[in-house]
């Protein structure tokens, strides 16, 4: 399978190695795939967007990169050591450098902590630094996400907004010198303006800190901007890898395309590129044959029942997995697509 | 649609306006005030309108603008104790803040219906979905059990859910986000109300369901002749739906236009600022986003003169004194507040006050003072998604949650 390693110069400078990741569930006698078979990396300094409809995986992709959910099967190398195969004390350590943060600002901090206290937190379990020296980390970071630490130190999360709760669960996150940062829906639960504010902090940070990010979000705008390369998931496979500004020009996906189309523009005379994407996610306890997205495909032909489409390179750093794709050439026919 | 329909024990009965001519709803000099422990917040302050019986108005502003209050004012589900009201709602020729709660009900889900945020919480989750649409076919309706039956399962096929004979049976939490909210569409729509009020209905959705979702309710307006107020954060959701668009801030309407007008010539800073914090498919990747500094104000102590100053670029000493009032300047049909209106996305103002514009957009979104960070606490970024703070029309955490 390609991989997008290939594609990019070095690889000295590989953060993460994602391949072949599978995530179960168990419900009841059956068995549900979340993730099936996702392969992605990220490179120093990059962010990739990872994007999609709820119920995708993608957030599932984010949990299992910090293994607070265990992979099935398949590999997370995370700087040459593979976090699927760690326990105990060496995977806590290594957890110190890939941290997280969540959808929900608020129920993600504990409520009846004060700030200072739950900033300090990951120094105070890893028995790092003095009380001074935590007490003045905790002061930079509170400073570094535009929260005053004199007049919030001492306050409690329900005092603050949303917005200001996003703020400490990423000062949170940066305490212990993170290398790696998932960010899992970090604005949709924000209004446009507070989100606008959020997504420039993170910009920021990333170039503060040199930060490597992983950005899970539902809306491609959003995650274009912020995003280096897009990954595209549907029903737990990525549909389309590609940099930013070369998936929003030439998507080559047809989901791609419907989710292009479902953003809306903040303009009156803005044209629907197309009549946005039709019906739900299928259930992932029993997915379509073939390819996984035929079902709501306006152009799915018969041989989309029947063969699943691998993911290919179309044009360089370009991978898209459809039979028919919007640009670059068809697949060709009863064969595996070349390595590159 | 006929005009009047004879209900069980129905005393009220509605003008057709559309034909009689008139607005359909008028909102006069509209104040709600919540009395907190630490003083009265002006959730709505002065808030007048007219809306037109089939158009679509969007509201838009900041989590505290009030926008949610708003709503719930006109609906008239506000919380029976510590709240502070003025003004009147008119609508379809009677006055809805005059009514008595039993009046009310004839009128709720009849004539004029609400769709909530999150369907989850909106929608009750022992019953079956449809039980919880045929509730008000039988109370407004006079509809006998088997009718209104088989009415819901055309409602659902209506609002576009597959087999929607099987999923009359079902529970809510059997469906995903997107079906609670087509179901609670079907609900809001049952008895073909007038006018609609969406209430973020959109908020917690995929943009792909967003779409359907807009989409559906644009649909069956036509389709119906309804009004629909569509209240959301989000301008870019209202662009191309909304016929008219209300920007608000701080409890105050700031702008007024219809859409076009709004986006093409807009005046006030604020309304500018909305559109720029929006991040476009169009800009190449990495550009920084044009973020509003600092938040909204807080509602018990208000800032003097505009309400916006403090955050506002072009900040005057001016604007920092006196409160520009709701005027218009050229075309009638457009309202904004402001000393210094852009025009052609330029501001008349002079020079930007030393200290005021140039520090704020230094300034991230700062600590406020106390009273401002409690009363946003509640609200949580999405108005009333704060935990504890509840969903229910008047659940009591939503005292604070617009303040």
């Amino acid at each position: 399978m390609t991989t997008v390693s290939d594609t990019v110069p070095g690889t000295d400078d590989l953060v993460l190695d994602v391949r072949d990741l599978v995530v179960e569930f168990k419900t009841g006698r059956q068995r549900v795939q979340a993730v099936s078979g996702v392969t992605f990396q990220v490179r120093r300094g990059e962010t990739l967007g990872l994007v999609g409809e709820s119920g995708c995986g993608k957030s599932t992709t984010g949990r299992t990169l910090v293994q607070v959910q265990p992979a099935t099967a398949g590999t997370i190398v995370y700087r040459g050591e593979d976090l699927t195969a760690l326990t105990g004390r060496r995977l806590r350590q290594l957890r110190t450098k890939i941290q997280m943060i969540f959808q929900d600002p608020i129920s993600s901090l504990n409520p009846r902590r004060r700030v200072r206290d739950i900033v300090a937190e990951p120094l105070v379990i890893w028995g790092r630094g003095t009380k001074a020296e935590r007490d003045q980390k905790v002061r930079e970071m509170l400073e570094a996400v535009g929260i005053d630490p004199d007049s919030s130190g001492d306050r409690r999360p329900q005092e603050f907004s949303g917005g200001q709760c996003q703020r400490i669960s990423i000062a949170r996150a940066l305490m212990a010198d993170p290398e790696l940062l998932i960010c899992d829906e970090p604005v949709s639960a924000l209004d446009v303006s507070v989100q606008a504010q959020i997504l420039n902090l993170l910009a920021d940070l990333k170039e503060r800190f040199s930060l490597t990010m992983v950005f899970i979000a539902h809306d491609l705008a959003v995650v274009k901007t912020v995003s280096d390369r897009v990954a595209v998931m549907y029903l737990g496979k990525l549909v389309e890898v590609a940099g930013s500004d070369e998936l929003y020009r030439q998507a080559a996906h047809p989901y791609t395309e419907a989710l292009l189309a479902s953003i809306p523009e903040p303009d009156p005379d803005a044209q629907e590129l197309q009549p946005a994407l039709s019906g739900e996610l299928p259930s992932p306890l029993d997915p379509p044959s073939g390819c996984r997205f035929r079902t709501r495909c306006p152009y799915a032909q018969e041989r989309c029942a029947a063969e699943e489409p691998p993911l290919r390179e179309i044009a360089p750093g370009h991978q898209v997995a459809c039979h028919f794709p919007l640009h670059g050439t068809p697949a060709p026919a009863d064969q595996a697509p070349a390595p590159t | 649609m006929s005009a009047v329909r004879r209900t069980r024990g129905r005393t009220l009965e509605f003008k057709d306006v559309h034909d009689g001519g008139g607005p359909l709803l008028a909102v006069e000099d509209l104040h709600t005030a919540f009395r907190t422990t630490r003083g009265t917040v002006r959730a709505v302050d002065g808030v007048s309108f007219e809306l037109q019986a089939g158009t679509t108005l969007g509201i838009v502003g900041e989590s505290g603008s009030g926008k949610t209050v708003l709503s719930r004012s006109i609906m008239g589900l506000l919380p029976p104790h510590d709240v502070l009201r003025s003004g009147t709602v008119h609508f379809a020729g009677h006055e809805l803040t005059a009514m008595k709660p039993s009046e009310l009900r004839q009128v709720w889900g009849a004539e004029l219906s609400m769709i909530f945020q999150d369907p989850m919480t909106a929608l009750n989750p022992v019953k079956r979905i449809g039980k919880q649409i045929t509730e008000s076919l039988l109370l407004h309706l006079d509809m006998d059990k088997k009718e209104a039956a088989s009415t819901a399962v055309e409602l659902l096929r209506s609002v576009g859910i597959p087999s929607p004979e099987e999923r009359v049976r079902w529970y809510p939490f059997q469906l995903s986000g997107g079906m609670r909210q087509r179901v609670m569409i079907a609900i809001a729509l049952a008895c073909a109300p007038r006018l609609v009020l969406a209430d973020e209905p959109t908020t917690g959705l995929d943009v792909t369901v967003q779409a359907q979702i807009l989409d559906l309710l644009g649909d069956l307006q036509r389709e119906r002749h309804m009004a629909v107020i569509l209240v959301t954060h989000d301008l870019g959701v209202v662009a191309s739906r909304a016929d008219e668009i209300i920007v608000m801030y701080a409890g105050r309407i700031v702008e007024r236009a219809p859409a076009d007008t709004l986006f093409h010539d807009t005046h006030m800073p604020y309304t500018k600022a909305l559109m720029e914090s929006i991040p476009r498919l169009a800009d190449p990747a990495g550009t920084r986003l044009t973020a509003i500094p600092g938040r909204p104000p807080d509602l018990i102590h208000p800032p003097k003169g505009c309400r916006f100053a403090p955050r506002c670029p072009y900040a005057q000493t001016k604007c920092l004194e006196a409160e520009p009032p709701l005027r218009t300047a050229g075309s009638p049909d457009h309202l904004f507040a402001c000393w210094f209106p852009l025009v052609n996305g330029v501001s008349t103002a002079p020079a930007p006050v030393a200290g005021n514009g140039a520090a704020a957009t230094t300034l991230p979104d700062g600590p406020g003072d106390t009273a401002t960070a409690t009363a946003q606490a509640a609200s949580g970024g999405t108005d009333a998604a704060a935990p504890g703070s509840g969903d229910g029309p008047t659940a009591g955490g939503e005292t604070e949650a617009e303040a």
